[in-house]
Parts: structure tokens; C-alpha cells; sequence
């Protein structure tokens, strides 16, 4: 049998806004992989042991308080030095489109604005999750 | 002819229309959808006529304007006497910036303030805390002390404005701070009139700003209704939330149930306190959602007023008719903005904000068009603010009070409203009351479950979202968007090290060992709590004593 994704979705930060992080994992889930939510205010610290524990293929970050370029960069950085390149991080939130460029240059392989469909969300991980 | 008689005319009459004509054309032309329904999920009906409302009687279920059940308004006069107050939510970088922000709005015709706090403020850590960083002054304003609650407030006179401050867990060290701004300028407690929201349950279910375990919380808060029945009269000490149990994805049936059952939490905890209900329920307020579906939102508020009525009536035995009123904040619906074509939110907030007036709100925020891509920027929020003069001076709609009552469709929704958060009232009850509910992540489930629909709703386009899955288009990436100076964080972490240094450090160490011992006991804390304020002891410093004594409360996620 073909082995299921493994995604940690986590809310690092302050920030309490948790219903596209929901949305999100409840919708990867229906797509037949295996999802894991940390809740709320998560430091990248603890994000990064939970992706290690739980043998994760990717990270999926969701802040909508404007400290995104804090944090995000910040997981990368941590899964760096942990040898753990291989887990690919995305990211989601109300984040500028002046941002996106930095934070992709940071390592965060994609950046999912307002109004995007679960379905687009599904088929990234399918197409670069395990290759 | 008898009323029975007359609506068995109606009811033939209606039988024979759906029969014929209706028939005639659904063969050539079907309907859109083979169910309307609202977002509660109430099926919608072709028409309403007065089968629909026959249950409804006047003097006992809608009433007049500021009399009991309160269906059609709070006030006799309602906005014939005075407007809501147009009150725009703003707070970003430092105190400075945001008291600029405040002077033009006060400048541009608003009526109140309304703070916005940055999350470490809202969750009790100080600007050089380490989890505070990447944080300090975003999503608000960063106070750290009454030094900078002195320069919030700096040239606005705290007699002359009311201001709403959306503060939860700390909420007694901001009420404090603000008193002591208001000792400073000269102004008696008793001239001061504002809100904290003070809504701890509703954070646990959907917001996040949590800090203290549930019991704690309950007690701070018990703490806040007795000592500003004393002191702070006009005070309103509480606004029980059901605005982001809404942006969470509830339905609007869910966000009256669950908001009124925490309501239902707080009035009980404070009973069990030892208050009389009278005392501090008058100073209960509520903030509500207003989101797309106008008739609906617009018929949430009636029903929510009557309903609340009954229960302070008839569970909790209230007599002053200020203690069965349900008076309210909205907030146009954050979740409904696009960051698509972001100039159609304009359209979206104008519609929203018209059901909030036709729903008989005290007050207002309209959302600016660029809030799903940033903080908004000034000319965004005037326009914002214009949209309530519009409907305000311009409309007509507020020359008369709730100018939608007797429609068959409004008060059948009503009705149907009442009906569905009655039953999730007494199953909240059953399950023990909101806290227990909310400990088994009951309201946390519900909300999850009716997001989720809704954005697949979308995803099936079954449920149209304009711009975003149809009528999209190439759009440019939007420009002038409002940033927030990362230098902040530095400028309060320097700000708090020249605080340290001039204040009297001896005070303040006596007055937090003095708070800490009382949270051990059960003395009321907040005059504790406004010694501490009033010697610059920080906000971080007073929340840490209280977590050692509270311990902090821990979420169970369920998916």
C-alpha cells in the first residue's frame, strides 16, 4: 500500500485565529492523509520537535497577526539544524503579496492566500509531498 | 369574519397560487435551487404570508420599543432620539501612533473609541517577553504600562468619549490602567463610560486570548461586576461575544445560543458570588456578528433580545427592565472580505451594516474594503465610517423603529431563530452549563463542523462567493497597504528598560507580593490589581503573579 502523507499543521505564534487551520487539516484528512494539529500558540521550538516526533512530510504554518515573517523563516531555519531538510514547510494566512517573495526565499515552499480552494491545497502536497 | 376563518382563505388562496400559476412557470422555468435555505440551515420559503406569523402575538412576543420582551429595540426612541455610536475597532504600533489614529477618527465624525490591543498585551506578556516576538503592535496597540495608557489617551478626555476595549483575561489591569489615566486628567470614576469585553468563555471556544483556567477567570470577572457596580457605575463590565463564535463559522442560530449560554454562565457565576442580579446585570452587554445573509442577521438580533429577556426574567428572577435588556455591539463580518477584487467589500460591509441598523444595534464597527490582506489603511477606514453616515443621515432607515417588524418573513425567521437556540440552550444545559460544554469542546466541535461545511459550500459552488470562485478576474497586487515598523518591538523593549529604571521598584514589588497573597484567598482583586496599575507595575508583571497563583489553562484540540 502506498504510504499516507504525514502533515503537521500548526499555529505558531500568538495568534488565536484557528479556522483555516481547521478547515485545512479537516480537508487533507478527507484527502486520505494523516494529519496532525498542535493548536494555538505553538514556538517554533515546539513545532519543530512535534514535526520530528510524529515523522512528518511536510508543515503547514498558519498565522494571520502579521508575524509571519518572524516565525515561519524561524521553522526552516530550526528544521535546518536538526537535519531534517526533507520536511517541506508551507504557509497560510493574511500575508502580503510584498512578503511572499522573502518568505519562499526563506525556505517556505508556498504561501496560500485568502480564498484558496482546500482542493489547490491537496493537490500542492500531492504533487511535491514524497518525490 | 373570524381570524381562523380569514386564514383558511389565506391558506386556500395560497394553494390555489402554488397549484397554478407557480406550477405553470416551474415547468418551463425551474428555480435556481431545488432548496433555499439560510445559513442556520432553515429551509427558506417561496413566500411568507400571515400563516407564518399566526402564532405571533403582538403585545407579548414584540411589544413596543424599550418594553418587555425588547423584540423591537431597547430604547422608546431608538435612533429617532440619537444614532448608534459609529465606533471603529483601531489600535496598531505604538501608543503614539494609535492615539494619532483615534484624533482623526474622533476628528472624522466618529462617536466612540474602540481599542485594539496587540496579542501580547491580550494575553498578559510584556513587549520584551520572549513569546511576544514578531508580535508587539500588530494586530493592535502595545501597552506595557500606564505609561503608555497615558500616552493612548493623551488629549482625549476620558468624560467626553466612550471607549470599548477588547481585553479579555487581563481585562482588570486595562480597566485599571484606564482608571488610572482617568485620575490623572481629573475625571471622576463615575464620568467614565466604556466597555471591556471581559468575555473569557467565548475565547476558550474560538478567539484564543486565554490565559487563566476557567474557574480563576470566572472570578476575576465576578470581580470586575461587583467592584464597578461600586465604583465604575456606568461602566459596561462585560460584552459577552458571539462576533467571533460567528467568524469561526457558527451559524447564526449557534452564535445566539452559544453567546447566551456563556451569558447564562457569567449571570450565574456572579449569583454564586453572592451579587444580587440587579446590581450588575444592568451593565451586561453583548457584541454580535453581521454577516451576508440580511434578513436572517437582521432577525438574529430580535430574536436574541427576546430571548435574552425571557431568561433574565424568568431563570434568574431580574426586575429592572435595564437587567432584561440586551444591548449590543456589532461588527461587520471579518470572515465575508475578500482579498479578491478587495473594492467589493465595500458593497459587502454596506449591506451588513444596514442589517446591523435594521437590527436595532446601540453601536458599530464597519470593516475596512483592505482587511483580508492587511491592517487597514486610513482612507480604507474612512470610507468605512462614511458608510454609516450614508445609512445614518442619508437612508432614511433609521426614522423609524425596527421598520421590518410584521414582515411574515422576518418574524417567521425570528421565531425559527428563537426556537433553534432554545434547544441548543437546554442542551448546553444539559451537558452542565457553557463552562462544562465548552471544557468538552462541545461549542468548539459544533463551530468546527459548520465551518467546514461552509467553505465546502464554497468549494462546490453551491454557495457563491463574488470574485472568488465566480466573476474572478486578473487583478493587479493591491498597493499602499498598511505596514507595521518592526522597530516597534525594539522601541517598547526600550521603553519598558527607562520604565524600570524611574519608577519605585520597592512600591511596586510590595503591591504585586500583596496581589499574589490576596489571589490565594478570595478577596475581590481588582482594587489590588489598580494599585498595582497605578504604580507602573507592567501588565506582564501583575499576569505572571496571578499565573503563579492560577496556574494557565491548557486547550484539548480535537479535530
Amino acid at each position: 500500500m502506498e504510504k499516507k502523507i504525514r502533515v503537521l499543521v500548526a499555529k505558531p505564534g500568538l495568534d488565536g485565529h484557528d479556522r483555516g487551520a481547521k478547515v485545512i487539516a479537516r480537508a487533507l484528512r478527507d484527502a486520505g492523509m494523516e494529519v496532525i494539529y498542535t493548536g494555538l500558540r505553538q514556538t517554533p521550538e515546539q513545532i519543530v520537535t512535534a514535526a520530528l516526533q510524529e515523522d512528518v512530510d511536510a508543515i503547514g504554518l498558519s498565522c494571520l497577526s502579521g508575524a509571519h515573517n518572524h516565525l515561519f523563516p524561524r521553522v526552516v531555519e530550526l528544521l535546518h539544524e536538526q537535519k531534517a531538510d526533507d520536511i517541506m514547510v508551507f504557509g497560510g494566512g493574511v500575508i502580503p503579496d510584498a512578503d511572499i517573495p522573502g518568505l519562499k526565499a526563506a525556505g517556505i515552499k508556498e504561501i496560500f492566500t485568502p480564498g484558496t480552494s482546500t482542493q489547490d491545497v491537496v493537490a500542492f502536497l500531492n504533487a511535491h509531498v514524497g518525490q | 369574519m373570524s381570524p381562523d376563518e380569514h386564514l383558511q382563505q389565506i391558506k386556500e388562496a395560497r394553494e390555489a397560487w402554488e397549484q397554478g400559476p407557480v406550477q405553470k412557470v416551474l415547468k418551463r422555468f425551474p428555480e435556481r435551487k431545488p432548496v433555499f435555505s439560510s445559513t442556520s440551515g432553515t429551509e427558506v420559503k417561496r413566500v411568507y404570508t400571515p400563516e407564518d406569523t399566526a402564532e405571533l402575538d403582538y403585545n407579548r412576543d414584540l411589544a413596543y420599543p424599550g418594553e418587555y420582551p425588547y423584540t423591537r429595540g431597547v430604547q422608546p426612541t431608538m435612533y429617532r432620539g440619537r444614532f448608534w455610536t459609529m465606533r471603529q475597532y483601531a489600535g496598531f504600533a505604538t501608543a503614539e501612533e494609535s492615539n494619532q489614529r483615534y484624533k482623526y477618527l474622533l476628528e472624522q465624525g466618529q462617536t466612540g473609541l474602540s481599542v485594539a490591543f496587540d496579542l501580547p498585551t491580550q494575553i498578559g506578556y510584556d513587549s520584551d517577553h520572549s513569546l511576544s516576538a514578531g508580535e508587539v503592535g500588530k494586530v493592535g496597540v502595545a501597552i506595557d504600562s500606564l505609561a503608555d495608557m497615558e500616552i493612548l489617551f493623551d488629549g482625549i478626555p476620558l468624560d467626553k468619549v466612550s471607549t470599548s476595549m477588547t481585553i479579555n483575561a487581563p481585562a482588570s489591569v486595562l480597566l485599571a490602567m484606564y482608571m488610572g489615566v482617568a485620575e490623572k486628567q481629573g475625571v471622576p470614576f463615575s464620568k467614565l463610560s466604556g466597555t471591556i469585553q471581559n468575555d473569557i468563555l467565548k475565547e476558550y471556544v474560538a478567539r484564543g486570548t486565554y490565559i487563566f483556567p476557567p474557574a480563576p477567570s470566572m472570578r476575576l470577572i465576578t470581580n470586575i461586576f461587583e467592584f464597578c457596580s461600586q465604583n465604575v457605575p456606568d461602566w459596561n463590565t462585560i460584552s459577552i461575544s458571539g462576533y467571533h463564535i460567528r467568524e469561526a463559522g457558527s451559524t447564526a442560530a449557534q452564535e445566539i445560543a452559544f453567546t447566551l449560554s456563556n451569558g447564562i454562565a457569567y449571570v450565574q457565576a456572579a449569583i454564586d458570588a453572592g451579587l444580587d442580579v440587579d446590581d450588575f446585570a444592568p451593565r451586561l452587554s453583548f457584541f454580535f456578528n453581521s454577516h451576508m445573509d440580511f434578513f436572517e442577521e437582521i432577525a438574529k438580533y430580535r430574536a436574541a433580545r427576546r430571548l435574552w429577556a425571557r431568561i433574565m426574567r424568568e431563570r434568574f428572577g431580574a426586575k429592572k427592565p435595564k437587567s432584561l435588556m440586551l444591548r449590543f455591539h456589532t461588527q461587520t463580518a471579518g470572515s465575508t472580505l475578500t482579498a479578491q477584487q478587495p473594492d467589493n467589500n465595500i458593497v459587502r460591509v454596506g449591506l451588513q451594516a444596514l442589517a446591523a441598523v435594521l437590527g436595532g444595534t446601540q453601536s458599530l464597527h464597519t470593516n475596512s474594503r483592505d482587511e483580508a490582506l492587511a491592517l487597514p489603511t486610513e482612507d480604507s477606514v474612512r470610507i468605512a465610517l462614511r458608510t454609516q453616515q450614508i445609512i445614518a443621515y442619508e437612508s432614511g432607515v433609521a426614522d423609524t423603529i425596527d421598520p421590518l417588524a410584521g414582515s411574515y418573513y422576518v418574524e417567521s425567521l425570528t421565531s425559527s431563530l428563537e426556537q433553534q437556540a432554545e434547544k441548543y440552550i437546554a442542551q448546553i444545559d444539559a451537558m452542565g452549563g457553557a463552562v462544562r460544554a465548552i471544557e468538552g469542546g462541545y461549542m468548539q466541535r459544533e463551530i468546527q463542523d459548520a465551518a467546514y461545511e461552509y467553505q465546502r459550500g464554497v468549494e462546490s459552488n453551491e454557495r457563491i462567493v463574488v470574485g472568488v470562485n465566480q466573476f474572478q478576474m486578473d487583478e493587479p497586487a493591491p498597493k499602499g497597504l498598511l505596514t507595521v515598523d518592526p522597530a516597534v518591538g525594539e522601541m517598547q523593549k526600550q521603553k519598558l528598560v527607562a520604565l524600570r529604571e524611574r519608577r519605585d521598584n520597592l512600591a511596586v514589588a510590595n503591591v504585586l507580593d500583596e496581589l499574589e497573597q490576596a489571589a490565594k484567598g478570595d478577596a475581590n482583586l481588582m482594587p489590588l490589581i489598580l494599585q498595582a496599575a497605578k504604580s507602573y507595575a507592567t501588565l506582564g508583571e501583575i499576569c505572571d503573579r496571578l499565573r503563579n497563583v492560577f496556574g494557565e489553562y491548557v486547550a484539548h484540540d480535537l479535530l
